[in-house]
């Protein structure tokens, strides 16, 4: 599991980072997408990764930390989801209006010459 | 402190997020309500935070400790007031109001919801120093973008929309390396809680130190960005330029939230308490202010038209406060607090002021100008607006001559102004730490004045071609709200130099709090919870 999920944040960082230097417009915001999940799924794995396994504890029954997941990753990844969802609708409103006004979707809002 | 007054710590967060919230009901029609309610926030925060600094002053007082729901930190999230962040939100608040009251001239005008998003602003400004957990000022970090993103982009146009394009992608990206950050400590040392990790950190094992110190250096990157160390700043004088001048004079605060928080966060994390950490990233602090002066010098010089002045002024100061950071010296500490405070309100006033010295000026703008000074300014947003200045003052040129002469004293840190004290107050410490003085704090030294010279070219070339040479040019008119801002921020940096002495103690003790880190570890752990007694370990 453990090689699966490196991987998995390896390729997503890899991709996003080439991306964010692409210039246009929508490619750095899908970069940015990408580096974001790829970001949450860190988050997860430095709250060490556990297998069915619940976050929250039963009320009453003695409590034994080992037997349950870190509930606070879970409370910061959705956070982070909810925040970075949030900023990249803000961008594609800005990248919208940088588009129709300047009429170009390169970044620096005019074309390079070849 | 009991029943209402023990909410006090909250109350620089929560009325400006109800107050906003509010101002969503009315639409733009009604904008003299929302002037209203913007400005009589502005003055409450003001009341509010000096009550906070009232509260946190004295020879026994202890930082103020908020439990967000009533749970006991490490568990809960917490507000924590000390002096710094009382003085932080004074700053703020000062500047706030300034800006506020600059911006009923005109400016709140040139696009929708300018106040709502104002206040935000001050929102996130505020929760950021005021929190008391990393993950939380993760949060408040993102309301104040958030909120910025907005008044970057006030007033529209296509420079703004194409600086706007560059800043939001820039800090989307500086936000998730402030998570990784943020994740890397959670997970060597499971808790996100300040005061928690500097207890902590001295006890982590050896062989995760290098995990907890990578974890922080991505942080203090994120931070970094913010507050513009080279090479991270070249987004800042673009971007500032772009923006309306009441926004660009209230983002003169947000530079100073990266700064802050990397005094913070050096001082609980890496001070002298912290074992084997101790110290950690303080030569590249030093490295890095030192290059972010000198190429803030290189760029004010280069500058063509004052808001690029301004912006590259922002980085020299960044500059210098990183590097007075990275000493981890106290005395260092408090002339840098002096410094800080004396140096945001100045350019915060100089921002103001640009644009009504500029203004009439035509096409010919600050010497040996190769480009127009505002291209999108004026098109289309105030055609008919012109005369509604609001009550023009008499002997216009005389005042505007006066401020910007006081702002170059200012800047450059010539006496007898605030300025000077500030600097002559770093160079002091600096010439009085322990064990001698090193290559390296001469080059700072050096540059420190260095600076001050180059800041004074540059305003005496453009203070002479816009003041004084007689031109053609039409006579500019300058409002009573325009003209009170500046005057209103100048008499703060007066207040500062004719109150030197009281300043230059409260900054001493500020200092001397932060070298002291377990007295804030201890007060936030012990906080008790409201309706009990204190906790008896």
């Amino acid at each position: 599991m453990e090689i699966v999920l490196a991987l998995g944040i390896g390729i997503f960082t890899a991709s996003g980072i080439w991306l964010l230097f692409r210039p246009r417009t929508f490619q750095v915001i899908i970069g940015l997408c990408l580096l974001s999940y790829a970001v949450n799924l860190f988050i997860l794995a430095m709250g060490r990764l556990r297998m069915d396994a619940p976050p929250i504890i039963d009320k009453g029954a003695p409590v034994d930390p080992a037997q349950f997941a870190d509930p606070l990753p879970q409370a910061l990844v959705l956070t982070a989801i909810v925040i970075s969802f949030a900023t990249t609708a803000l961008l594609l409103v800005v990248l919208l209006a940088s588009r129709g006004l300047t009429g170009t979707d390169h970044v620096d809002g005019e074309e390079r010459d070849p | 402190m009991s029943g209402w007054a023990s909410h006090l710590v909250i109350a620089p967060i929560v009325v400006p997020l109800a107050v906003a919230a509010a101002m969503l009901l009315f639409d733009e029609r009604r904008r003299w309500l929302k002037r209203a309610l913007g400005l009589g926030a502005s003055v409450a925060l003001l009341g509010i935070s000096l009550a906070l600094l009232g509260a946190v002053t004295g020879p026994d007082a202890k930082p103020l400790v908020y439990l967000l729901g009533n749970w006991s930190a490490p568990f809960g999230i917490v507000l924590v007031a000390d002096r710094l962040s009382a003085l932080m939100l004074v700053l703020t608040s000062i500047l706030g109001l300034a800006t506020v009251i600059y911006a009923l001239a005109r400016w709140d005008r040139s696009g929708p919801r300018f106040h709502a998003l104002f206040l935000l602003l001050l929102m996130g400004v505020n929760g950021a120093f005021l929190t008391g957990d990393i993950f939380n000022l993760f949060v408040f970090f993102e309301v104040l973008l958030a909120a910025s993103y907005g008044l970057v982009l006030h007033g529209s146009g296509v420079i703004r929309t194409r600086a706007g394009l560059h800043y939001v992608a820039i800090n989307v990206a500086t936000s998730l390396l402030f998570l990784i950050g943020v994740s890397l400590i959670y997970g060597v040392t499971g808790t996100l809680n300040m005061a928690d990790l500097a207890t902590r950190i001295p006890l982590v094992p050896a062989n995760d130190l290098m995990l907890l110190e990578g974890g922080a250096a991505i942080l203090g990157i994120a931070f970094l960005v913010k507050a513009a160390m080279w090479p991270l700043c070249f987004w800042l004088p673009p971007t500032y330029a772009a923006a309306a001048p009441p926004a660009a004079a209230l983002f003169a605060i947000m530079s100073k939230v990266g700064v802050y928080v990397i005094l913070r966060l050096s001082s609980l994390f890496f001070g002298h308490e912290a074992g084997a950490a101790a110290g950690f990233a303080d030569n590249w602090l030093m490295i890095g202010g030192v290059a972010t002066i000198a190429y803030g010098i290189i760029g004010i010089l280069s500058s063509q038209t004052l808001t690029r002045v301004a912006g590259h002024y922002l980085l020299i100061s960044s500059g210098t406060l990183l590097a007075a950071i990275g000493t981890g010296s106290v005395a260092v500490w408090a002339a840098a607090l002096f410094y800080m405070v004396s140096s945001t309100l100045a350019v915060a006033a100089f921002y103001l002021l640009i644009e009504p010295v500029e203004r009439g000026d035509g096409d010919a703008a600050a010497p040996a100008t190769t480009e127009p000074v505002f291209e999108d300014e004026y098109v289309g947003v105030f055609d008919e607006e012109e005369d509604e200045i609001g009550i023009a003052i008499p002997a216009t040129i005389a005042i505007l001559g006066v401020g910007f002469i006081c702002c170059s004293l200012l800047l450059s840190g010539l006496p007898p102004l605030s300025g000077f004290i500030a600097k002559f107050a770093i160079i002091d410490a600096l010439l009085r730490l322990d064990g001698g003085i090193s290559t390296m704090m001469w080059t700072l030294i050096g540059l420190i004045i260095l600076s001050g010279l180059a800041v004074l070219v540059t305003m005496t070339r453009a203070g002479i071609d816009l003041l004084w040479t007689p031109t053609e040019r039409r006579q500019s008119q300058l409002g009573i709200t325009e003209a009170m801002p500046i005057a209103l921020l100048l008499a703060a940096c007066f207040a500062l130099m004719v109150q030197a002495g009281p300043a230059m103690r409260y900054m001493e003790a500020t200092a001397n709090a932060l070298g002291h880190g377990h007295v804030y570890s201890s007060a936030v752990l012990a906080a008790p919870r409201a309706g009990r007694q204190a906790a008896t370990p």
